[in-house]
């Protein structure tokens, strides 16, 4: 064969030296794999609340009423719609067409950015009464993290929320930059009923994203 | 195979030579050679810190260290050894050099990703040598003495309470060891994929070559098992960040869920360094014994079975943490099922070897070394793995001593075994044969002298990580610390016999200098950008050596 003497004179051509079926296999297969890393990611938060709401039952239940369910109950509709939004995405990019498939996935976009500000509000407000780390103590607030008084178990589920709420906040913010850079393929007409990979990939991520909220809701919010 | 002369082409090597092209590179070949010079140039890091805290145990006593010093120093060993050095090893560098040769592919599914998780471990490894110097606490301190010298002290296990009160250099060392947990994620993931996918025509999973398998594991490992310790190492940041008690008993937290958290992925780790070293030996011995493996089948399902098991068996490392009893008997037990495939491999490859023509080439050395030392490794494991006897040798030179032989002589001498045997592969060239087999004796006899006083010392009750110790300890402690050093003058003559093959090497390798079946031997040395000149077919397993045995099991 001849492809030895091209790569001499041309350099080495590059990567996408597999077919396009297999590639869109392999990328499900690689992106399903990530998924489940994910899950082990989060697991081990979840083991860790399981355990220590077990043991300080009544703290867990008291502390979580600073919690307020309808900022929740909202961000959980506003994912469940954006995940919804980004099937139909995916449909529209399956069908070849690039406008709808942009317009879905800025629409999911968007629902990320109202979970984000959401969970802003509610960071905001803890860190105005005190129950937020990495801020100084002052006599308008109800509570204090560094202080003595501030019990142990209260400050275990309050640190265990934050732990799994930014990771999980992380998350969505990554599946927005995955999302945005499916939209912007569309933008340039990339998808057609061939190509749809990076669409599928993100909305798979998406779901996932969704699908941790759902059960970090009624764990911590809803703990009576 | 071709018309041309093998040599005179180009290859992977040479078709591009600027410094770009090697960092801005896609190939699989020229990602294993630069994690392989990576990871070399830790092994030497950590093989030097071991070194100097070998002088200072020669003798009972405070020598040259403060106690401090020596906490340091074995940290450094213990975590660079393993987050830097062999938990990459053997699959990042052989592995993503010869997959997808051996499965007959262009390349990994993924070659951009696949670059990227070197990138990724080139920021650990920048994270874990800030840990290592840690300047910030200096600075921080305006320059204050004290702090000129503070390092991560808590060994490479980071137990808690220690760990969230020890100093900073602990959330850098553990930052490290995440971000290097990703990268491992990644490389297991893109290797599942590739073994999915991307096989040749003809090349059907009972046709893969054992060392594929064991990658296969292997991968299945990093991707399940590394996402546990990277969340437990953030908890423990968070920990030390947010005061929130998890991990300290002082505030209702608890330090036993960060051991469970830990071992979950430390035990499974174990088998992420050493299966691929059983993969590579079991692509040894068929070829110098000249006889198809024996069991292919059960080799194959004895990696997977271990995979799997070394889920299971975590807590035997807690058998003193306070562990309810049933939970100890069930670990106990389930660590003795790990032996039963280990035991598996080593009779197969035992029985590979019954009866074949062997020839005694330094790879086919290194690999049977493997297996006496392996052997050691899994017999002393048993006992560790017995309840009464481990209370007595918990936290001792024995598990030390088996530790290494697990390790030292099962992982390193796997990888050291892998780079002499494909060296003709990835250099085109030959090494000199005496000198890697006096370098090989060396390695050999210097790593038994180093370990076996530790199992005596062990019984007779010498707790590791101690800074100082008995006299009656020093006889052997002695013989230890000289044992390190041949050992360590043995790495360093294999190594430098390799390199230097590798740059002034006159002897050109041929495509296939051992007459083995597998496929990375059918393209030429060293192999092409594309890998093949022609697209690879197979229809057989690659160990149909002499008569095929009957029931051999490959079809
Ligand atoms: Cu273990």
């Amino acid at each position: 064969m001849s492809s030895s003497n091209e790569a001499t004179v041309s350099g080495p051509p590059h990567a996408h030296h597999w077919d396009p079926v297999t590639a869109y296999h392999g990328s499900k297969l690689g992106m399903w794999l990530f998924l489940a890393t994910e899950i082990l990611l989060f697991g081990v938060l979840f083991t860790a609340f399981a355990i220590f709401r077990y043991l300080y039952m009544e703290e867990f239940h008291h502390a979580s009423q600073y919690l307020d369910w309808k900022m929740g109950a909202i961000n959980t509709a506003v994912l469940i719609f954006s995940s919804f939004t980004a099937v139909l995405g995916v449909d529209a990019a399956q069908h070849g067409d690039n406008k709808k498939t942009f317009r879905w996935l800025c629409v999911t976009v968007a629902c990320g950015f109202i979970f984000l500000i959401v969970k802003y509000l509610e960071y905001s407000h803890k860190a105005h009464i005190g129950l937020f780390p990495f801020i100084e103590c002052n006599d308008h607030a109800q509570f204090c993290w560094d202080s003595v008084e501030f019990k142990n178990e209260f400050k275990m589920y309050f640190g265990l929320y934050y732990c799994m709420t930014m990771l999980h906040a992380l998350h969505v913010i990554i599946g927005m930059g995955i999302l945005t850079w499916a939209l912007l393929k569309a933008k340039k007409n990339r998808y057609s009923t061939d190509y749809y990979t990076p669409v599928e990939m993100g909305a798979l991520y998406w779901h996932l994203v969704d699908l941790i909220w759902i059960y970090l809701f009624p764990l911590l919010y809803l703990v009576d | 195979m071709s018309a041309h002369a093998d040599g005179d082409d180009k290859n992977y090597l040479n078709c591009e030579t600027t410094l770009w092209s090697w960092i801005s590179t896609v190939d699989h070949k020229r990602i294993g050679l630069m994690y392989l010079f990576t990871i070399t140039a830790f092994f030497i890091v950590g093989g030097l810190a071991a070194l100097t805290f070998r002088i200072e145990l020669f003798s009972s006593g405070a020598q040259f260290l403060t106690p401090d010093q020596y906490n340091v120093l074995f940290t450094l060993h213990g975590a660079i050894m393993i987050f830097l050095f062999i938990v990459p090893g053997i699959p990042a560098t052989m592995g993503n050099f010869l997959l997808p040769l051996m499965i007959g592919a262009k390349d990994v599914a993924f070659p951009r990703l696949n670059l990227l998780s070197y990138y990724i471990y080139v920021v650990g490894a920048a994270m874990a040598l800030i840990a290592i110097f840690n300047p910030f606490d200096y600075i921080l301190s305006g320059f204050s003495a004290e702090q000129a010298f503070n390092p991560a002290d808590t060994g490479w296990t980071f137990y808690a309470p220690y760990s969230v009160k020890s100093g900073s250099a602990v959330v850098w060392m553990t930052g490290a060891a995440f971000v290097l947990g990703f990268s491992s994620i990644l490389t297991g993931l893109n290797f599942i994929v590739t073994v999915h996918k991307l096989r040749c025509p003809g090349m059907t999973w009972n046709r893969l070559p054992v060392f594929v398998w064991a990658l296969y594991a292997t991968s299945v490992i990093q991707t399940l098992a590394t996402p546990v310790v990277g969340m437990t190492l953030v908890l423990l940041i968070m920990e030390r960040v947010m005061g929130v008690g998890i991990f300290d008993p002082s505030m209702g937290g608890d330090p036993v869920l960060y051991e469970h958290f830990f071992w979950f992925y430390s035990h499974p780790v174990v088998y992420i360094m050493v299966l691929p070293a059983f993969g590579v030996v079991g692509e040894i011995i068929p070829v110098f014994s000249r006889k198809p493996i024996f069991g292919y089948k059960m080799v194959v399902y004895a990696s997977v079975a271990i995979a799997a098991v070394g889920f299971l068996v975590w807590a035997h490392h807690m058998f003193t943490s306070g562990i309810s009893d049933w939970t100890a008997i069930y670990f106990s037990v389930a660590t003795f099922g790990v032996a039963i495939p280990t035991a598996v491999k080593v009779f197969n490859w035992v029985s590979t070897m019954y009866k074949g023509s062997i020839s005694f080439e330094t790879p086919m050395l290194y690999a049977m070394a493997f297996i006496f030392l392996f052997m050691v490794a899994g017999t002393t494991g048993v006992y560790l793995a017995t309840l009464a006897v481990d209370v007595y040798y918990h936290d001792t030179y024995f598990v030390v001593a088996h530790f290494h032989y697990t390790i030292q002589g099962g992982a390193v001498i796997g990888l050291i075994a892998a780079l002499h045997f494909w060296f003709p592969k990835i250099s085109g060239k030959m090494y000199n044969e005496p000198v890697a087999k006096l370098a090989w004796f060396l390695v050999f006899v210097g790593f038994n002298l180093t370990f076996l006083p530790q199992f005596v010392l062990g019984m007779e009750g010498m707790p590791r990580r101690y800074f100082d110790y008995l006299p009656e300890f020093q006889p052997m402690h002695r013989l230890s610390t000289i044992g390190s050093f041949i050992n360590g003058f043995g790495y360093t003559f294999a190594l430098l016999n390799l390199l230097y093959a590798a740059v002034f090497g006159r002897v050109k390798a041929p495509r296939n200098p051992y007459n083995s079946l597998s496929l990375e031997w059918k393209t030429a040395s060293p192999p092409s950008h594309h890998n093949f000149d022609e697209d690879p077919e197979v229809d057989d397993y690659p160990y149909a050596y002499g008569t095929p045995v009957e029931g051999g099991g490959h079809h």
